[in-house]
């Protein structure tokens, strides 16, 4: 028996491995010299430029982009997360209210135009979106950037299900009481999905914070790159180079997850709600 | 499609049965001053674009400019019976495959630990889902440096056993790159799943079944294994979908923008000839073959949902 709990310690413990060791690795190579990263491969160990390193990516303007320094990026990711999730919550409950505490004609013919969506995935229609984006306008906007990721139906689905689980009675209470729509909803509803609010918060925020494909697309503008679509510059500056700079590379990949992996790990309880509990 | 976000509305969809709410608001313009936002915005981005990607799959546009031809189905035809579409095919098959095999496998055996430990198991827990919030093309750029040719450690790890590995030269290295990355990237959501599937078996049926039954590979197989089906088969849909559509940014990096010789999958394909090549029927009509793909992973997703609802 106490033999059988060390193999299942010593095959999380190869699972933690897995998982751990890339990012560590991509951590320590970080904290190097180019030069000591070139002559003797990537770094298992914390090296001396750590201040260094992570100063030029973010302060230098050059490095990569020649243009915007990582705290441009690290600013337009924070817009393009936090830009993402309010948008989509806002729109998404607003949209979820109206289908499920409203009796109206089309209910589900709506109902049925927001379904369609989850059959369009972003990729498959990938070039008229650019050209409607385009023909709009928008390109190089942050609108351009964040409103069309923002209405997938996925967000109005999670709140459609939980306002359809929030008791009947307390509407009725609330007309007694004689409230109308507008109070029923700021005043009950909504204080009654925070938890919600926050555990679909969360998992939005890494999903916007994580784009690449639309970013990558959308931003041609250099001082509109997040840090995500700056990834793609490294690898241009990469290819043809003498010595490339892995070290600011990996300094800008670890930043570019450091904010979505604090997030998940801090609120880590209300992250797995968000992700399995709708699936009850 | 995020694969986390493709979970909310699985429950959701409006299922025979569903009961609608009691007690109801009568409003003639409120419920459609709500519903605006989003319906501007479905139809503005996702509606008028998909109409213009299957209109766009019958036409033929002029290189330079001079309008564009009715070709009926001649994109379609061209597309599939090209060799390097059949080639590209294949290898998302094939990637799909290993992808979502090896990632479920993996995340199983190391969520059914996990339930099992008492000591560390939340820390287990933490360690084994943070990457989670790894950007795609972020886990691809770290493949990048485990398997780069010169400071790469893996290079040097397999290079031990007689395997020079050539990642972006030779195509068979570079998809074992692009597997392993992505199979990492993805064995977080598996795992989270298959852990809170696992913590919702009832204590009741486990200590009944550890009476029967003495030997615990048979009881996890027997039962265990069974009840776990369900969230098995929901996610053998999300990770179908990630291998599909979610890898772009993985495959970006590793093929370093010069697709060339190296693998790349229909979605990449649907991209390069869009932007890269200038193709818009061609890539338009690939992209209409996706929509009908996304289409059948709905409907085989609703007919689960069915049966689940049956049984509850």
């Amino acid at each position: 028996m106490y033999k059988l709990k060390i193999w299942d310690h010593l095959i999380l413990l190869a699972g933690v491995f897995f998982m751990v060791a890339p990012v560590a690795i991509t951590f320590f190579t970080s904290t190097h010299d180019a030069i000591t990263i070139y002559k003797e491969g990537v770094q298992f160990a914390p090296g001396g430029k750590f201040l260094e390193n992570y100063e030029t990516v973010l302060f230098q303007a050059g490095g990569f982009t020649k243009e915007v320094d990582g705290f441009v990026m690290l600013k337009n990711s924070m817009i393009l997360g936090f830009g993402f999730a309010i948008g989509k919550i806002v729109i998404s409950m607003l949209a979820a209210y109206a289908i499920v505490y409203f009796r109206f004609p089309m209910a589900s013919l709506c109902f049925w135009v927001i379904f369609a969506t989850l059959l369009l995935p972003l990729e498959v229609r990938i070039l008229p979106s650019y050209e409607i984006v385009q023909s709009l306008g928008m390109v190089n906007t942050y609108s351009g950037l964040i409103i069309p990721l923002i209405a997938s139906a996925t967000g109005t689905f999670f709140f459609r299900q939980f306002f359809m689980s929030v008791p009947d009675e307390l509407l009725e209470a609330a007309r007694i009481d004689g409230a109308g729509p507008w109070k029923f909803f700021k005043d009950i509803l909504v204080p009654l999905s925070k938890t919600m609010i926050a555990a679909i918060f969360i998992i939005m925020f890494v999903y916007g914070w994580n784009q690449y494909l639309w970013p990558t697309l959308i931003t041609t503008d250099e001082s509109l790159f997040t840090l995500v679509r700056g990834i793609k510059q490294i690898l241009q500056v990469w290819v043809g180079a003498q010595i490339p700079a892995f070290n600011e590379a990996m300094a800008l990949a670890i930043l570019a997850m450091l904010p979505p992996v604090l997030i998940v790990v801090i609120f880590q309880s209300w992250f797995v709600k968000g992700l399995v509990e709708s699936d009850k | 499609m995020d694969a986390g976000l493709l979970v909310y509305w699985w429950p959701a969809i409006p299922v025979p049965g569903d009961v609608m709410k009691k007690v109801q608001f009568q409003s003639r313009w409120v419920p459609y001053m709500l519903l605006l936002p989003q319906l501007a915005i479905v139809t503005i981005f996702f509606l008028w674009p998909a109409a213009e990607a299957v209109q766009s799959s019958f036409y033929l546009e002029d290189p330079f400019g001079f309008g564009s031809t009715f070709v009926g189905f001649e994109n379609f035809t061209d597309m599939l019976t090209s060799s390097d579409y059949g080639r590209v095919a294949r290898f998302t098959g094939v990637f799909t495959t290993l992808v979502t095999f090896l990632s479920l496998g993996i995340a199983l055996l190391l969520a059914v630990k996990a339930d099992k430990v008492l000591r560390g198991s939340s820390t287990y827990k933490t360690l084994l889902m943070w990457v989670y919030a790894v950007a795609p093309p972020v886990a691809g750029l770290i493949g990048v440096l485990l398997f780069d040719q010169h400071v790469g450690p893996l290079v040097d790890f397999f290079a031990m056993f007689g395997w020079k590995m050539q990642i972006g030269v030779n195509y068979f290295d570079t998809s074992f790159a692009m597997v392993s990355t992505a199979v990492w990237k993805q064995i977080p959501v598996n795992f989270i799943f298959f852990l809170s599937g696992l913590q919702g078996i009832s204590k009741s049926v486990q200590e009944a079944a550890s009476i029967d039954c003495r030997s615990g590979m048979r009881r996890f197989w027997t039962v265990t294994f069974p009840l776990l089906a369900p969230t098995g088969f929901f996610l053998l849909i999300i990770n179908i979908t990630y291998a599909f559509f979610d890898t772009f940014g993985i495959i970006d990096v590793i093929v370093k923008n010069e697709p060339g010789n190296n693998p790349v999958t229909l979605v990449y394909k649907v991209y390069l000839d869009g932007f890269r090549g200038n193709d818009l029927g061609g890539s338009s009509a690939q992209s209409v073959i996706l929509m009908a793909m996304v289409f059948i992973l709905t409907i085989i997703q609703f007919r689960l949902i069915e049966r689940r609802v049956h049984y509850t």
